[in-house]
């Protein structure tokens, strides 16, 4: 497998900084994409704004930047015209759980088959480091500087609950298990999101004094936990962790299927 | 194949123009008094292989119909002013993309909540210039049922053709009037569908900037993999700071609007070749100015009527013609003078403008119309 029969080599290099973990996340994708075989004209990959939302710019596939926090809109009538393509959005916590949230959750309702890959870095990058709905509480930011005051999403729960068919969580460090969930994610009929946790040393790391990449890519590896072992750890043990593998894959109706039987009715009717 | 006479509504002619025109997908969000394009739609586009879908806010709704357009499917939204302003980022973006959309803009009285149920034609500054930057729009508004589907029908072809958000203003009226119809066969209709590439994709510049300014449109998924983006872009699709790919590419885009000009605007002009004294109007306004007219011409006032179909562009050089004809041009709208504006600025001091505003959601009643000729007779 060569990265570089899926990427626009002229459009190099690109925006990302040192040590930031989206780079890593798009080598998964690559290697997901290349695993299941599909080829790069029945894939489009849809963003919006922000330093994530810059992937598609480089990969070969049908390609859509959007606006800010639409990318999962524009991917919901791209895909309902053409049902065959695999509609990929990527995006980010502050694209997609702030400015985007509406359609976050509402794509998970109706379960429609899109493939959501959230880059959650805790922080508004591409603007320079302003809070997102994701940076931990008491974590400092551009527009937070006595601290964060609020909760944070529990991306993974809120898409659960408004019932998406699956989702999973994965940080950068874990780019083996991360390529597997977005290779799953892919495959699944339905609505399905993998949130990929993504450092980024510049804007939220320097800040909380955190580090260098190195040290906030290692600092992933102690903060992990796989899905399995946490089910057997207590409340308090989890906290600060963050829970990696698949959190939910069930069976659920899977929107333009459901609509394309009310079509069929339709037709017969009018015919 | 059988006649199709109807008694129909405008809101009802546009849903059933849209799926004479092609249209396959519809997205949209509950508002009056637009609803009832999006119910006939819901009912009508499963029927013709089409897909509907109620998205969770109206700019959802807009992002979808971009998406879809861009899959291949000719799109439709409908709305009505607090709706319209919703969209408007995404009408921006199917400006830069080139992505040729519908966008119906029922109107009613505002700001904000306004009067949802009253007519109004308050939009139509927003429809010219409600999205930020420069950027090029059409907007069509009709003034009868069969009008509306016709028009809408218009809208898509211009659409296609020039790869534009085109918008569809009724108002109030237009859109929940009842109208005797006879639709035409669909098959007699002149649709124009979008250029597609039939080249080597490997060569395929999304962006072409050639003397048709208006470059050839892949669908995605069918082998031309190209980059679709809001930024400013050249010929690749992709983003550049280059400051002449950005002047060559907003150049083309701004100019598409002025070399077609001619074939894109429309009006209809009744009884203007003897008068002395013009009523230049749109939409539901045209109907009391006909009554007006039709009354005065009775009285022996030589007045005729110009109907303005097309707003934006805005047929300034005939305005700026029908000036030098007449004394006196009487301007009825459902708004404080958004037009009038437009029709001062054409007539460049040749003719005297006189405005007939009404902003509290009923209809210019013809009397009032009436007594404004009778004041520059």
């Amino acid at each position: 497998m060569e990265y570089m029969d899926y990427l626009r080599k002229d459009k190099f290099p690109h925006i990302w900084c040192e040590g930031c973990g989206d780079g890593i996340a798009l080598k998964a994708i690559i290697r997901a994409v290349d695993n299941l075989g599909i080829k790069k004209d029945d894939i489009a990959m849809v963003s919006g704004i922000g330093c994530s939302s810059r992937t598609p710019g480089y990969v070969d596939f049908n390609t859509l930047h959007t606006t800010h926090g639409r990318a999962i809109a524009f991917a919901t009538g791209l895909k309902m015209s053409k049902p065959n393509l695999n509609v990929i959005v990527v995006t980010g916590d502050g694209d997609a759980t702030a400015i985007g949230g509406n359609h976050l959750i509402h794509a998970a309702r109706r379960n429609i088959n899109l493939t959501v890959l959230l880059y959650n870095n805790h922080i508004y990058g591409m603007t320079g480091g302003q809070v997102s709905p994701t940076t931990p509480r008491g974590d400092f930011a551009t527009t937070a500087p006595y601290g964060g005051l609020e909760n944070t999403f529990d991306i993974a729960g809120l898409t659960i609950a408004a019932g998406a068919s699956f989702v999973a969580r994965s940080t950068v460090y874990h780019a083996k298990l991360l390529e597997k969930l977005i290779e799953q994610a892919i495959q699944k009929k339905g609505f399905s999101l993998v949130e990929i946790l993504s450092p980024c040393p510049t804007a939220y790391g320097k800040i909380n004094k955190l580090g260098k990449g190195k040290d906030l890519i290692l600092n992933q590896k102690s903060q992990a936990v796989r899905v399995e072992k946490a089910k057997t750890m207590s409340a308090e043990d989890l906290r600060g962790k963050e829970v990696i593998g698949i959190l939910a894959d069930r069976e659920l109706p899977e929107y333009i299927t459901t609509y394309d039987k009310i079509t069929s009715q339709a037709q017969r009717r009018y015919l | 194949m059988q006649q199709r006479v109807y008694m129909m509504q405008g809101n009802i002619a546009v849903a059933e123009g849209a799926i004479d025109a092609g249209c396959r997908f519809y997205a949209g969000y509950p508002i009056t008094p637009s609803s009832e394009i999006a119910e006939q739609l819901s009912k009508r586009l499963p029927e013709v292989g089409g897909r509907f879908i109620q998205m969770e806010d109206e700019i959802a709704a807009m992002g979808a119909i971009i998406g879809a357009s861009l899959g291949g499917v000719k799109s439709l939204t409908a709305t009505s002013g607090p709706g319209f302003s919703l969209k408007q980022e995404n009408i921006g973006y199917a400006c830069i993309a080139e992505v040729p959309v519908v966008i119906v803009n029922v109107m009613r009285g505002g700001p904000s909540t306004g009067l949802p149920t009253l007519p109004s034609q308050s939009d139509v500054m927003q429809a010219r210039w409600g999205t930020h930057g420069d950027h090029p729009i059409i907007a069509l508004t009709p003034a009868s049922v069969t009008e509306s589907y016709h028009m809408t029908i218009q809208a898509f072809n211009m659409s296609e053709k020039y790869r534009i958000p085109v918008i569809l203003l009724l108002d109030e009226i237009i859109g929940h009037v009842h109208e005797k119809v006879t639709l035409p066969d669909p098959t007699q209709l002149e649709i124009f569908n979008r250029k597609k590439p039939s080249g080597d994709p490997e060569s395929y510049l999304p962006y072409r900037n050639d003397d048709s300014l208006i470059p050839e449109m892949a669908s995605f998924g069918e082998g031309y993999r190209y980059h679709v983006t809001g930024l400013v872009h050249d010929e690749t699709g992709f983003p550049t700071n280059d400051t002449s790919m950005i002047s060559a590419m907003l150049t083309r885009l701004n100019s598409k609007i002025d070399k077609y000009m001619d074939e894109i605007i429309q009006y209809e002009e009744t009884e203007l070749e003897d008068a002395e004294i013009a009523i230049v109007t749109y939409g539901s306004s045209a109907r009391s100015s006909r009554f007006a007219m039709r009354r005065a011409r009775e009285q022996g006032v030589r007045v005729g009527m110009l109907r303005i179909q097309t707003l934006w562009p805005f047929p300034t050089e005939r305005i700026t013609h029908l000036a030098e004809q007449v004394s006196d041009i009487i301007v009825p709208e459902l708004n404080l003078g958004q037009i009038a504006h437009e029709v001062e600025h054409a007539a460049r001091g040749k003719a005297e403008i006189h405005r007939v505003n009404k902003i509290t959601g009923e209809p210019i009643n013809p009397e009032e119309i009436l007594a404004k000729i009778k004041e520059y007779v």
